[in-house]
């Protein structure tokens, strides 16, 4: 047998009824709609599932990045700058939790001057403040707050610039970024189970006879809700799979993310998270297994 | 089998039926007449579950109906075949599928040879795979005849079910609902056919009830 037929017959048996299920009659425009739905809502679940992911995946870049370096600036008269570099450096040395503190020499500072204010800037002669940057120890982080009060009290001209300032907002704005796409994700599953409900509300209606017939020659409820379940789960599975496919085809054909690439070319898989949309269509069976069996029951009960 | 115990009956407006009591004893045969509209169906309709009685006690193999749930309902139905007035066929499977849905819905399957023989007997072998709408009136009340024998039911109640077939089929049918009362089994027929109900009395014990006024009696010996 060619693997197209074997295929075809999967899919056929997961969206054909078979035995009980053909007690209830197909029902064309339904059964469309409904593996449209359930495809649509797939490839949007692949999008939103790819942005909480990239975006917690450049959180942990960011806060990782930048939550280990700082810089103390020391402002003070020409005279009394070497002291007070050497009282900072010697409050740093004792400070738990940084690994190195080392002042900038004149050439390392020209080099961080050099893209703003061009080679020649004669900077022995300018007031400029001297930087000491700390490497925090990977083990354990440093306490700016107390760093910062311990340098306000002993060493006047001397502030710690952490980069929490700058750095948290961006952490928290890929938090919240995270935060919406599982937002998204919720609310893609609500509105799958919103329309998969109606959908079976509107195949049952039209099966009012049927479902009559079936209680009258001795149907169970459950029996009865069954063939409709099925047809419901399989076509919501069939339609997510199909979604799926399509939005993880469209995920891998984005630009692919450089070094240098900014947040949007960021929006995709990597590596194991590409299992994570395979996730998809199993819970949209379930989603439509509920919904279906909900709707179905809640029907039965105004039919004796 | 099935008891009635000053049962009433209304579709919200007033009474249809009122203060009807009455025991269907195992075995027995009756037949339940009444002009058109007096609430036969109606009747019908109790015994098997689909209708609540407004008032009185209804009790079906001693367990009463109010306290039966669902899927009680649902059992009792394989326990009471029914023809129903209108048949009640899903049109879109052949002859032989609804006949033995009845096993379907129970997840049985069907022995083919019995079907066979029930639609033979019935006359419809040939028609198996014609679909409802393609049958005649009579040919599908004599489906829904094997429709309601095919789990072996300890009651059998049919409305109407000789209504659209020619008197020759009507005496084939009663001839198996009557070997199927010397089988032990409670018989109820809702008709109009007198004649029917001669010829019947002249094979078993069959009773006439009437439904007149809104209520049942037992009619006299002169039927
Ligand atoms: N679901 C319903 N809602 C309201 N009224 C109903 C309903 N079903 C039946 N009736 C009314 O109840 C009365 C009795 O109906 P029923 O079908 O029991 O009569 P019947 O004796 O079987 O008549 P026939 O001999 O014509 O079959 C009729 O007047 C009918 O209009
Ligand atoms: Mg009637």
């Amino acid at each position: 047998m060619s693997g197209g037929g074997r295929i075809r017959r999967l899919l056929g048996g997961l969206s054909r009824p078979q035995g009980a299920a053909r007690v209830v009659p197909p029902s064309g425009s339904t059964a469309h709609l409904t593996v449209l739905t359930a495809g649509a809502m797939a490839f949007l679940a692949v999008f939103a599932l790819a942005l909480s992911l990239a975006s917690g995946r450049l959180a942990d870049r960011w806060s990782e990045a930048l939550a280990r370096t700082a810089t103390v600036r020391i402002s003070a008269p020409e005279a009394q700058l070497e002291a007070q570099t050497r009282a900072v450096l010697a409050i740093l040395d004792t400070t738990p939790g940084i690994e190195t503190a080392r002042a900038l020499d004149a050439a390392e500072m020209r080099g961080a001057l050099e893209p703003w204010f061009g080679p020649d800037l004669p900077i022995e002669t300018l007031p400029l403040p001297q930087l000491v940057e700390i490497i925090e120890s990977p083990e354990r982080p440093f306490d700016a707050e107390g760093l910062r009060l311990r340098l306000a009290a002993e060493v006047p001209g001397a502030v710690l610039d952490d980069h929490t300032r700058w750095r948290r907002p961006l952490v928290e704005a890929a938090g919240r970024i995270r935060l919406l796409g599982l937002m998204a994700l919720g609310l893609i599953g609500a509105a799958m189970a919103g329309l998969i409900t109606l959908a079976a509300q509107a195949a049952l209606a039209a099966n009012g006879q049927v479902i009559r017939v079936l209680r009258l020659v001795g149907a169970r409820d459950t029996f009865i809700a069954r063939a409709f379940v099925r047809r419901f789960t399989s076509r919501g599975f069939v339609g997510a799979l199909v979604g799926t496919a399509c939005g993880m085809g469209a995920v891998a054909a984005l630009p692919a993310a450089d070094a240098a690439g900014g947040f949007l070319t960021g929006l995709g898989f990597a590596g194991l998270h590409w299992l994570w949309p395979l996730a998809i269509p199993p819970l949209a069976a379930i989603v439509a297994y509920i919904a279906t069996r909900q709707a179905a029951l809640r029907m039965l009960k105004g039919i004796r | 089998m099935i008891e009635l115990e000053s049962v009433a009956m209304s579709y919200g407006g007033g009474e249809l039926l009122s203060d009807m009591t009455l025991r269907l004893l195992p075995g027995s045969f009756h037949f339940l007449t009444g002009p058109s509209g007096a609430g036969k169906t109606t009747f019908l309709k109790l015994c098997y579950g689909e209708l609540m009685p407004s008032a009185g006690r209804l009790t079906l193999f001693g367990q009463d109906l109010r306290d039966m749930s669902r899927d009680d309902i649902a059992a009792l139905r394989s326990r009471i075949g029914v023809v129903h007035q209108d048949c009640q066929f899903l049109d879109h499977l052949p002859l032989i599928e609804n006949v033995a849905l009845p096993l379907t819905v129970a997840g049985q399957a069907a022995n083919t040879t019995e079907l066979r023989e029930l639609l033979g007997w019935v006359g419809l072998w040939s028609q198996r795979g014609a679909l409802p709408p393609q049958l005649s009136g009579g040919e599908r009340q004599r489906a829904a005849l094997a429709r309601a024998v095919i789990r072996a039911p300890e009651v059998i109640l049919a409305d109407e079910p000789t209504g659209n077939i020619d008197w020759e089929m009507s005496l084939r049918l009663l001839k198996l609902l009557v070997e199927l009362n010397r089988m032990g089994k409670t018989i109820v027929i809702a008709t109009h056919d007198l004649n029917l109900i001669r010829t019947t009395k002249a094979q078993v014990a069959a009773r006439v009830l009437r439904i007149q006024n809104r209520r049942l009696h037992l009619a006299g010996a002169d039927l």
